[in-house]
């Protein structure tokens, strides 16, 4: 599921450089090579999602023997199947990867820009060293910490439950990161200053003043750990042994593995990573203008 | 408990590789589990699908009276899990109950995860065929689970095509090859079948149709022969076909792989009981078509198959609730009842001797209409299946099998350097994990 769903983030990001490839024309002779280049980088990352999207129409029968890029007659069909499953347990699965991801980065959004605009904003002794763990834990791949996550909540009982899916996910040292440099540039140190003048407090100073300065820095990193989270496998897989409170990713794995002797429900997990996608695209589209305002701003301010 | 010269020679291994963390798991080991009684709520990991219809049947019958409930949790199948269990193990948290392919057994055990429930399961050994019993113990006086399902290996081929081109159905290997390259001299463009290196299980069942035993203990040492003449034979016949074009080398369960036996473009197919459920949807135009017959020999007066698949419910060392959860696992694996149920809801093949030939065995699959007596014949073979034995690091064997055995086909290259490789890598993991291994 994630290597299905990981290039669908691409085309979006690709599309950005594509349309910016197009826009100052004017007649200029057009640069073949990265023009082509750009090409093959698209076609490349949307050839899968192709083939997701025509394979999720075929029926059981047609999915292996009709032409790759042919549209097959039973999406409906799928779909319906896929509902029934299980008494539908897929939408629990949609549900609960909704419940992660969006919770999950919306709490890890508060969290970041919190201490993000903490590190900007205040001078203290150790943050250099606090701002080196954090790089640090950047650099670190999540996958790693799964297991020793595992250990210590299992220590405190919470193990197969919603939060020892959501805890180790709030922070994201990634967003702490993006948030400091966002904070320490779309935030003046005057208007802090000015705020403290007036008699605010730091918090009503940083909820009413700087917040809404940092908004669209904030959009990118919620959509990034949106993303993350949705995509998540490890964690959720070594966490979680219900099904009942599985994600997507760990859901169509079961549907994918169902042991040596079973086939695979090949058009079942087909349909299921492309419903799956649909709820990351919407997004996208939806939130796609507040991340084009923040790269605009940063452009106006350099 | 009878400490085996196995078992302690297994403890000894693991303690050396985990150190202090196992050392203490190992002391804490539960007392005598047999004289809790009263009700107990059980969880289990399981992959088979409908596993909670079967289970129900337990919850309102014979588990009720006993006040022993049992929760599914339904799991993604292989390695990962072995993975998960161990983990999970580590943290004391292991589910009560778990299914468990056989090749795991070894490494679950050697981890301290799955308890000994030979005081509890010592009447259903009789309905299992000794081959399949054997697996279960480690070759020790002690029990780790309760066979569920078994996957002999058969030999499946196009019933139609065979006619078409004047082809017998091969009864031993050298008939196979024979077979193999008259029919690349009729239809050069078809292919008898592919040797695939992207499934190791129907290597390591072909070898041990010949006679391979991949990891065996001498007193206080493993040794492990991945590399012994048997399996060099197994190595070196599919490696020839390879070599000359007699078959294809491209790997199966690929939509490549699909419309080849779906449009007649390989016309055999060496697989397990469970192959029908495969060809419905690999090869859904061509049913009724097939037949299947007993695997070729290596020898003439040979009547021997290997195994390819199959698991098998083991209780774990975590479980508070020991004797409860193995008299669950017996009767899950032995009862007719839960067995009918596992065959219909579940789709299993039963490691049930009994249960291989009544209820809904009576009739042939769906797929092989044509094959009357499919399971009849089936049993015949289930019953001539080799005995096997695996070591604690079947999936690092495994993984070299099929990066090794993958190049090699690819490259129509020697399968004898590739089966070395096999044997060195397994040897130098098992030497890293702390175990003793003789040469």
């Amino acid at each position: 599921m994630s290597s299905l769903a990981v290039p669908k983030a691409e085309p979006v990001a690709g599309s950005t450089p594509g349309t910016a490839q197009g826009r100052p024309p004017l007649r200029r002779r057009i640069a073949l090579i990265p023009t082509v280049t750009l090409l093959l980088g698209a076609l490349y990352c949307l050839l899968p999602v192709a083939w997701v999207v025509i394979a999720a129409t075929k029926s059981g029968r047609e999915l292996f023997s009709t032409f790759t890029f042919l549209p097959g007659s039973g999406f409906a069909d799928n779909v319906r199947d896929l509902s029934a499953y299980r008494d539908g347990v897929y939408w629990a699965w949609m549900g609960n990867s909704a419940l992660y991801a969006g919770l999950g980065a919306l709490l890890s959004t508060c969290v970041s820009a919190i201490s993000g605009y903490a590190l900007a904003t205040y001078r203290f002794r150790g943050r250099e060293t606090i701002f080196n763990v954090l790089l640090a834990g950047v650099l670190m791949p999540p996958v790693i910490l799964a297991v020793p996550q595992y250990l210590l909540l299992a220590k405190v009982d919470l193990t197969d439950s919603y939060l020892s899916v959501l805890l180790p996910q709030i922070l994201f040292p990634y967003g702490v990161y993006l948030a400091r440099i966002y904070a320490a540039a779309a935030v003046p140190a005057d208007v802090v200053e000015a705020g403290r003048m007036d008699g605010a407090s730091e918090w009503r100073i940083f909820t009413r003043i700087a917040l809404p300065m940092m908004i669209p820095g904030m959009v990118t990193v919620f959509l990034f750990q949106f993303v993350a989270i949705w995509n998540n496998f490890l964690l959720p897989y070594i966490m979680l042994s219900d099904d009942e409170k599985f994600p997507i990713t760990l859901g169509l794995f079961t549907l994918l593995e169902q042991g040596a002797n079973t086939p695979a429900l090949y058009t079942l997990v087909i349909t299921g990573a492309f419903l799956a996608v649909l709820p990351l695209v919407a997004l996208f589209l939806v939130i796609q203008r507040f991340w084009s305002l923040d790269l605009l701003s940063g452009a106006v301010k350099s | 408990m009878p400490y085996t010269k196995r078992r302690r020679l297994v403890r000894t291994a693991v303690a050396l590789a985990l150190g202090a963390t196992t050392l203490a798991a190992c002391g804490t080991e539960s007392g005598d589990s047999e004289t809790e009684s009263g009700p107990a709520s059980l969880t289990y990991w399981t992959w088979t699908p409908g596993m909670d219809k079967v289970v129900d049947l337990w919850n309102k019958g014979p588990g009720k009276k006993d006040q022993i409930t049992v929760t599914v949790k339904k799991q993604a199948s292989g390695d990962t899990l072995v993975t998960k269990i161990l983990t999970a193990h580590k943290a004391g948290k292991a589910p009560d109950l778990v299914q468990a392919e056989y090749q795991a057994l070894p490494t679950l055990v050697s981890n301290d995860a799955l308890a000994d429930i030979s005081k509890n399961v010592s009447d259903a050994k009789g309905r299992f065929a000794d081959g399949v019993w054997q697996q279960t113990t480690l070759g020790t006086d002690a029990v780790y689970a309760v066979p569920q399902d078994i996957g002999p290996m058969m030999f499946y081929y196009r019933e139609d095509l065979f006619k078409e081109y004047g082809l017998t159905v091969p009864t031993t290997w050298d008939e196979f090859a024979e077979t193999a390259r008259k029919l690349k001299k009729a239809a050069p463009d078809k292919d008898l079948t592919t040797f695939s290196a992207n499934d190791s299980g129907l290597f390591a069942g072909l070898a041990q149709q010949a006679g391979a035993k991949w990891w065996t203990t001498s007193g206080d040492q493993w040794k492990v022969s991945i590399d012994d003449a048997a399996t060099q034979k197994v190595a070196k016949f599919w490696g020839g076909l390879v070599e000359e074009g007699a078959i294809d080398n491209q790997p199966m369960y690929t939509p490549a792989w699909n419309k080849a036996l779906n449009t007649g473009k390989q016309i055999a197919w060496v697989s397990a009981v469970w192959a029908p459920g495969t060809l419905t949807t690999a090869a859904p135009d061509t049913k009724g078509k097939w037949a299947m017959a007993p695997l070729p020999q290596w020898s003439a007066s040979e009547n021997r198959t290997g195994s390819w698949g199959g698991s098998s419910t083991g209780v774990t060392t975590d479980s508070k609730h020991q004797a409860a959860a193995a008299k669950f696992a017996a009767w899950l694996n032995t009862d007719s009842d839960a067995l009918n149920a596992l065959a219909t809801e579940s789709g299993i093949y039963p490691a049930a001797k009994n249960a291989q030939t009544s209820g809904a065995f009576l009739k042939p699959p769906a797929y092989f209409s044509n094959q009357a007596d499919f399971y009849t014949k089936a049993a015949d073979i289930a019953e001539t299946t080799a005995p096997s034995a695996w070591g604690p690091n079947v999936n690092v064997a495994y993984t070299s099998f099929k990066d090794a055995f993958g190049a090699a086909a690819k490259n129509k290259s020697d399968f004898g350097a590739a089966l070395k490789k096999m044997q060195d890598d397994t040897v130098a993991d098992m030497k890293k994990q702390g175990f003793g291994v003789a040469r």
